[in-house]
């Protein structure tokens, strides 16, 4: 609040004396002004639980529970109002150096207390939510799930933390994905792929968030949505299916060449197989900011190994 | 009489294993579908028939078989169990056998690969994590091996605890607590190798989907073993029924043939955790269902116990295939919901029985 009425106050007297010379710089002071003034009403905002959070100003000190929304604040340039972070967050780089306050599912209570936030996001499944908000401190669960909510969840951030250009921003992330769609060449549309989230086997279906993904670029998920989001699957559905290609993370493709019956299946057969490092694989599984180099791995993926990428 | 009940009983056994058999092989991924059709006549479709061939040969027929087996060591571990410990709640769950047995695979995983995950990823990007899944002879030999030993362990503390089988409630009681403690330590260990804990969690809910061959035949020859050591052993727990002293008194080598029941049990419990991971209540259930139709000796019902376990989790992963198809249900899930059921209802028409007998 003191910062936003030390900018202001300067943009007055300005405005007293000077007008004329000074009218476009006036402007510049203004819209300042313009932008800071809302800091000093109270913010108020929905989350996805439909709880109305009210916040004095916008927060300074943050928690952030869920990698995506780490990224998606990072993203936003707000990175170092991050004082921190649960277990998985690991990107940008500069949040590995942030206190660990245990895992979105568990986390450290005292701890995130300590840390006196302003506001504590987090997912709606946790349910740690309501023990933090009977200590005092204000939570807004967002829960990322699909490219939409990806939006969704960015302006809503956007909102919260006063970031005036995160429309823009989000149309940046957008734009990335359709370009790496492009840059796709015609005989890759229609390959049909299979992504294994891991070895139950659990798939990743066309109404996941790397199944958007995936329909973005072009290609054929041999998971249907009616199954669900991350169905788990009998191997003999995937032989069945015979995919072109297949995508997996290094945590889960061990052995997948020696499971029963899969050797048949063209994919393998024809080393159609990309196997992203565990870093790329959070990128990957991750509904936040880094979706368009989610969809450039995939699309390099799908350059490399797709049946109909070399003419 | 009971013996014409125990061959009918076999005979039962041994169709309804065979029935299962041919309908596991018909339930697929997309429920009850022709595969038959295109394997009668190759030359109509031949790429349709390799499919067919790959998916009857390399995943149906030793998944099914693969569950018979698993199930049959399950069944005569309980039976076993029961029998050694005179007591009819006995279970490789309830002595804690079957959680030892999974933190030893937990372990084992640990120090193969989840550990290198955590000490930096040298080794993963060697491509050398093993995976709970696998299906080399060796990785599963090696996890049949953790498993049988984290077996053997949680036996002999439940038995340290219980201050040795004499008291029914006190060696429940060691087991229960056992396995409770050494489940805590598996999620322990998942929890410091983030690398495999989502394997594992599919594992430790029951999984048939990925038995091939190579588990398939450790499992049978296995349950060949033990089925064998049971049947020479069998005449001990006949003696020990009457009591300690009167099997002393027949001239048994107790403590010798009960430490050989002890490898029996944690090697048939073992093996098939360490292939299909925790399948709960059919060690327990197997052995009640042959005695609520036969009264016989250890020998028969250890052997009947055996071939029910295996009817019932073949039934068991039938369903689980079929139900939901093509996604599936974890099998072990589905044994805990219909064992535990069936137990519940056991427990409920004992009770009432004894109270009419009161």
């Amino acid at each position: 609040m003191c910062f936003a009425q030390v900018k202001e106050e300067p943009a007055k007297r300005a405005g007293a004396t000077e007008q004329n010379a000074l009218a476009p710089r006036l402007m510049v002071v203004l819209a300042f002004a313009f932008l800071f003034s809302g800091a000093t009403h109270a913010l108020q905002l929905i989350d996805d639980r439909g709880a109305t959070v009210t916040l004095p100003r916008a927060p300074q000190r943050i928690v952030s529970l869920l990698p995506s929304l780490t990224e998606t604040v990072c993203e936003l340039g707000r990175c170092q109002q991050l004082v921190g972070v649960d277990r998985y967050s690991n990107f940008p780089a500069s949040v590995q150096k942030l206190p660990q306050v245990g895992g979105g599912l568990d986390p450290n209570i005292e701890m995130i207390v300590a840390l006196k936030p302003d506001v504590v996001l987090m997912a709606t499944s946790s349910r740690a939510g309501e023990r933090l908000q009977a200590l005092g401190l204000k939570v807004v669960a967002l829960e990322p799930r699909s490219h939409a909510d990806v939006q969704r969840v960015m302006l809503k951030l956007g909102q919260l933390l006063e970031v005036p250009d995160a429309a823009r921003i989000w149309r940046a992330i957008d734009a990335g994905v359709s370009a790496a769609a492009q840059s796709l060449p015609p005989g890759v549309r229609g390959t049909r792929v299979y992504f294994e989230v891991n070895q139950g086997p659990y798939a990743a279906g066309e109404s996941s968030f790397i199944g958007e993904t995936l329909t973005r670029l072009g290609v054929k998920n041999i998971v249907p949505a009616k199954l669900g989001p991350f169905p788990k699957l009998n191997p003999e559905y995937i032989v069945r299916a015979n995919p072109d290609l297949i995508m997996v993370g290094q945590r889960s493709a061990d052995g997948l060449q020696a499971r029963p019956g899969w050797q048949s299946i063209r994919a393998l057969r024809e080393q159609r197989l990309c196997i992203f490092p565990t870093e790329e694989a959070n990128v990957l599984v991750r509904p936040g900011p880094r979706m368009a180099e989610g969809a450039r791995l995939m699309a390099r993926c799908l350059i490399e190994k797709a049946p109909g990428a070399k003419p | 009489m009971m013996q014409a009940r125990v061959w009918w009983l076999v005979w039962a056994g041994v169709l309804g294993a065979l029935a299962l058999v041919a309908l596991g092989i018909c339930v697929g991924s997309a429920g009850l579908e022709n595969l038959i059709g295109p394997l009668l006549n190759p030359a109509q479709d031949p790429p349709q028939t390799a499919m067919a061939q790959q998916i009857v040969w390399q995943i149906r027929l030793p998944r099914t078989l693969g569950a018979w087996a698993a199930g049959a060591l399950l069944g005569l571990a309980g039976a076993v169990a029961q029998g050694l410990f005179r007591n009819p709640l006995a279970d490789p769950y309830l002595l804690g056998s079957a959680s030892g047995a999974s933190l030893g695979v937990a372990l084992a995983l640990a120090a193969l690969g989840g550990g290198a995950g955590m000490l930096g990823g040298s080794m993963m990007n060697g491509g050398v994590a093993v995976s709970v899944f696998s299906s080399s002879l060796w990785v599963r030999l090696g996890l049949t091996g953790a498993a049988f030993l984290g077996a053997v362990f949680a036996v002999m503390l439940t038995l340290v605890l219980s201050r040795g089988v004499g008291h029914t409630l006190r060696l429940l009681l060691a087991g229960v607590v056992v396995g409770v403690v050494l489940g805590a330590m598996t999620h322990l260990v998942l929890l410091f190798s983030p690398e495999s804990l989502q394997a594992m969690q599919a594992f430790m809910l029951g999984s048939t989907a990925f038995v091939g061959w190579t588990s398939c035949v450790l499992m049978a020859s296995v349950w060949g073993v033990c089925v064998l050591a049971a049947w020479l052993l069998a005449r001990v727990l006949d003696g020990l029924s009457l009591g300690d002293a009167t099997a002393v008194s027949l001239g048994l080598p107790v403590a010798p043939m009960r430490a050989a029941l002890v490898a029996v049990l944690a090697l048939a419990t073992g093996t098939a955790v360490a292939q299909t991971g925790l399948i709960a209540f059919v060690g327990l259930a197997a052995p009640h269902l042959v005695r609520s139709v036969v009264k016989t000796t250890h020998a028969h019902l250890m052997l009947l116990s055996s071939l029910m376990g295996g009817v019932l989790l073949m039934a068991a992963d039938t369903l689980a295939r079929g139900l939901m198809a093509p996604q599936e249900l974890p099998v072990g899930m589905l044994t805990a919901v219909l064992g535990g059921g069936y137990l519940l209802w056991l427990m409920h028409r004992s009770n009432l029985a004894g109270g009419r007998a009161a």
